[in-house]
């Protein structure tokens, strides 16, 4: 079994519909740490050699937060800034983060219409998500197809449920080491088929 | 009993160690310790102090001199100005009523007039020593009850000046026999015409004001440069007492002189060297005086005429309180305040001794007529600090700003119980912030003018001394989830964490500190939860100051965070290590101990230097150093 952190990243969760029903089911599963961010850090002060030892001590990273002008909030950025030290995760040296799989899992309020060449966006999330699949490949990481639940504006309160139901079944999924084959020609972690077919325990 | 020195210095010291730390235990004030320590040495106990105890309370009078002289440090001139209506009024107005109360209840009783008005010039006397350092202890000193006690108690000071003139007026022999070495007598200017007394007494009082400019900072200043300590400690001493005398020697009250040279000195630089100089001696001999009170209580008299000396006792601080409970009404205090007024100045003081024995070297009284007096006076003032307990603990609950005030508790309120202790310069910011986020506490205060402003702003306030159990218990501190301390005095802090954290563990503390030592004493105490006052308001400031000098303000604020986390690891850390050595006798000599230890581990961490976030220092090198920066 894999163990997964979930750097999550929301500077109002309290007030987030949406991340608190999706946070809710995953925070408390074994071997998943749920690492709030703006609750630690509040200041912005972010404990670097903790938040390394974090990584080390997990296979899989997920990168879960709202996307807010098409781009993490802040302390995420701020994450990813201190965090990831040249020489440790990228550079000649930089290898401690090497063979871990990362996940993006981002929460946006206009829908999948939206965001594409017809849409008033112009672009795909995934095209919007580019920096982060670099960052990620910089450091020596796999970056999965990222999860993102659209249209939160707008969405239901059934189909909020299912999309938590689904997070749910993604982490497990990642827990159990699906293999790599499957994800392959995937945008997002949806079009995954046997994701679907998997038994829930 | 035996005239070795030493032997009485270990009588008194021993009697106040036993006795004083008993009665704070019992939570009364230290003055009721003494005043039994007192007793208890004194002839008719245990016999260890006999007639010499007069003596050592003529001597111990100088603790009251010095007592004015610190509170005349805290008073700058400006203020003492702005105080005159309340000293003349208030003071006059219960001079006055009781003196004429009291004589004419000694008249109906049938003493002569001159006794009559003799002894109610004594009663009106309050005394100084007990009811400031009553005040004092419980922090009263900024309400209008400790206000005006001092007024009025200042104004008895100024008066005693004019009865002592106006008792050889009344002797029917017209002739004073000796010089008593105290108070009214044994002064240079006796034989001198009137104006010539008063100009003595106007220049003296001069002097002693350009004194204070003139003399006393120069030769302060002087010794400071010398930087030997003890000679400072002299100085004070010197100040004191050059003051007392010249006062004695023109017939002034040496107390008043006193307080008027403090006042002269309170804008000065060294009024808390002198403040810190002359406490533990005030205290002493304080403690010393109220000894001597208790030990002066006659039995003997007491056993000839327990009824008359019981009901004339009664009568004096009935009367004594009902007029101060008068003049408090006449100047609009509010009740509560008002009672604390008529209790706390019920006593006869300490005045009334040289009053009444100056009387009776004058043959106004007769000896049997002195003692009994003598007796009501000593009584009266070990009755003071009991009446008072029996006002603060039974009557002041039910009276005036109510301990509590019943109001519809809400929900939130009920599940997110927290309690806030202490609503000074630093609870009021916690409690804004908290109410500001919809968060209201529920505030225990000791200002019943602060209370009742509480409560008009919907506050649910208790009313009190947050270390009462009881009082605790009724604002609910079983149900709380988190009780905050912010309350001044570090000792109140340390009492009640210890109280709470044994008799209520889950309540979750969190705990003002002064410094760092108090948070090393509150972290060994178990708290967790401390923030302390001088660290985080400082580290701004210092940012600030590195701002000025040309420093980034992110890098200074990152930097900020960096060093008050290290800093409070540090402390947590070292108040580890200090459990572990044996106590520390110099509180100093500690600090200055562990304030190398942070300087050495701030030298190991060195911040900016380690600083690499956001710096592409390192890549240029890697890189062949081609660029110029990210």
């Amino acid at each position: 079994m894999k163990s997964i952190l979930i750097l999550f990243a929301h500077p109002r969760f309290e007030k987030s519909r949406t991340n608190e029903v999706l946070v809710r089911n995953i925070r408390n599963l074994e071997g998943v740490t749920f690492h709030d961010l703006y609750e630690q850090y509040p200041d912005f002060h972010i404990d670097v050699p903790y938040e390394k030892e974090l990584l080390l001590q997990h296979d899989i990273i997920v990168w879960h937060h709202p996307l807010y002008w098409y781009n993490c909030p802040p302390l995420m950025k701020q994450w990813i800034d201190l965090v990831l030290e040249y020489d440790w995760a990228y550079g000649p040296k930089g290898n401690a983060l090497q063979g871990k799989q990362c996940l993006q899992v981002v929460t946006t309020g206009g829908s999948k219409e939206v965001y594409c060449s017809e849409g008033s966006n112009l672009y795909s999330v995934n095209e919007f998500l580019r920096p982060f699949e670099q960052t990620a490949r910089l450091c020596r990481m796999q970056y999965l197809p990222p999860y993102a639940v659209m249209g939160t504006h707008k969405i239901s309160d059934e189909a909020l449920l299912k999309h938590a139901d689904e997070y749910q079944r993604i982490i497990e999924c990642l827990r159990k080491d699906r293999p790599l084959a499957e994800m392959k020609n995937c945008t997002f972690q949806t079009d995954i088929p046997e994701l679907n077919n998997i038994q829930r325990a | 009993m035996t005239g070795s020195i030493l032997f009485e210095a270990i009588v008194f010291l021993g009697g106040a160690l036993i006795c004083v730390p008993i009665a704070k235990r019992l939570g009364f004030s230290s003055v009721l310790g003494y005043l039994f320590a007192g007793i208890l040495i004194g002839p008719y106990l245990l016999g260890f102090v006999g007639e010499e105890g007069e003596d050592i309370m003529h001597f111990a009078e100088f603790g009251v001199v010095m007592m004015l002289f610190l509170i005349g440090l805290e008073i700058e001139p400006k203020n003492f100005w702005k105080m005159r209506r309340t000293i003349l009024g208030m003071g006059g107005l219960q001079v006055g009523a009781t003196m004429l109360l009291t004589y004419l209840l000694f008249a109906a009783i049938g003493f002569e007039w001159e006794v009559s008005l003799t002894v109610s010039m004594a009663v009106a006397l309050s005394s100084t020593a007990i009811s400031l350092q009553t005040i004092k202890e419980k922090g009263l000193f900024e309400t209008t009850y400790g206000a005006s006690s001092f007024s009025i108690l200042l104004f008895q000071d100024i008066i005693v000046i004019f009865m002592l003139g106006l008792l050889p007026l009344l002797s029917n022999t017209g002739e004073v026999t000796e010089a008593d070495g105290h108070g009214g007598g044994g002064n240079l200017l006796e034989s001198l015409p009137l104006w010539l007394q008063t100009l003595a007494i106007i220049l003296s009082v001069a002097a002693v004001v350009a004194a204070g400019r003139y003399l006393i900072v120069p030769m302060l200043r002087r010794v400071a440069t010398t930087r030997v300590r003890e000679l400072l400690t002299a100085s004070a001493l010197l100040i004191v007492c050059g003051i007392a005398f010249l006062m004695e020697l023109v017939g002034l009250s040496p107390a008043l002189g006193a307080f008027l040279g403090g006042v002269v000195l309170a804008t000065s630089e060294f009024k808390h060297e002198l403040e810190s100089t002359l406490e533990p001696f005030k205290d002493l001999l304080l403690g010393l005086f109220f000894m001597a009170v208790g030990a002066s209580i006659n039995f003997i008299v007491i056993g000839n005429a327990p009824l008359m000396i019981g009901s004339l006792l009664v009568a004096i601080i009935v009367l004594k309180a009902v007029v101060l409970f008068i003049v408090g009404m006449v100047f609009k205090l509010k009740l509560d305040q008002r009672l604390l007024l008529a209790i706390g100045l019920a006593q006869i003081g300490e005045f009334a001794f040289v009053l009444l024995s100056f009387a009776f070297q004058l043959h106004i009284l007769d000896q049997e007529q002195m003692d009994t007096m003598l007796v009501i006076t000593a009584l009266s003032m070990a009755l003071s600090p009991i009446l008072g307990i029996v006002n603060e603990r039974l009557v002041l609950p039910r009276i005036g700003t109510k301990q509590v005030e019943k109001r519809a508790v809400d929900h939130i309120a009920k599940t997110h119980k927290v309690i806030l202790a202490g609503f000074g310069h630093f609870g009021s910011t916690v409690g804004r912030f908290l109410r500001a986020n919809g968060i209201e506490a529920t505030i225990l205060d000791q200002d019943s003018n602060r209370v009742d402003l509480l409560r008009k702003m919907g506050f649910d306030v208790y009313y009190g001394d947050a270390t009462r159990m009881d009082l605790l218990e009724s604002a609910g501190i079983a149900e709380a989830r988190i009780l905050i301390i912010a309350i001044d005095d570090p000792d109140a802090v340390a009492d009640l964490v210890a109280m709470v954290m044994k008799k209520y563990p889950h309540v979750k503390l969190m705990v003002r500190a002064k410094n760092r030592y108090d948070a090393y004493e509150l972290l060994n105490m178990g708290a967790e939860h401390i923030y302390r006052e001088s660290l985080d308001t400082s580290v701004k400031l210092a940012v600030d100051v590195l701002h000025q000098l040309g420093f980034r303000k992110y890098t200074l604020h990152r930097q900020a965070q960096k060093f008050i986390k290290s800093d409070e690891e540090s402390v947590k850390r070292l108040a580890g290590l200090r459990r572990n050595k044996e106590e520390y006798i110099f509180k100093a000599r500690e600090e200055i101990e562990l304030q190398e230890k942070f300087l050495e581990e701030d030298l190991q961490r060195g911040f900016i230097v380690n600083d690499k976030d956001w710096e592409s220092e390192q890549m240029r090198v890697a890189f062949g150093g081609v660029e110029e920066g990210e």
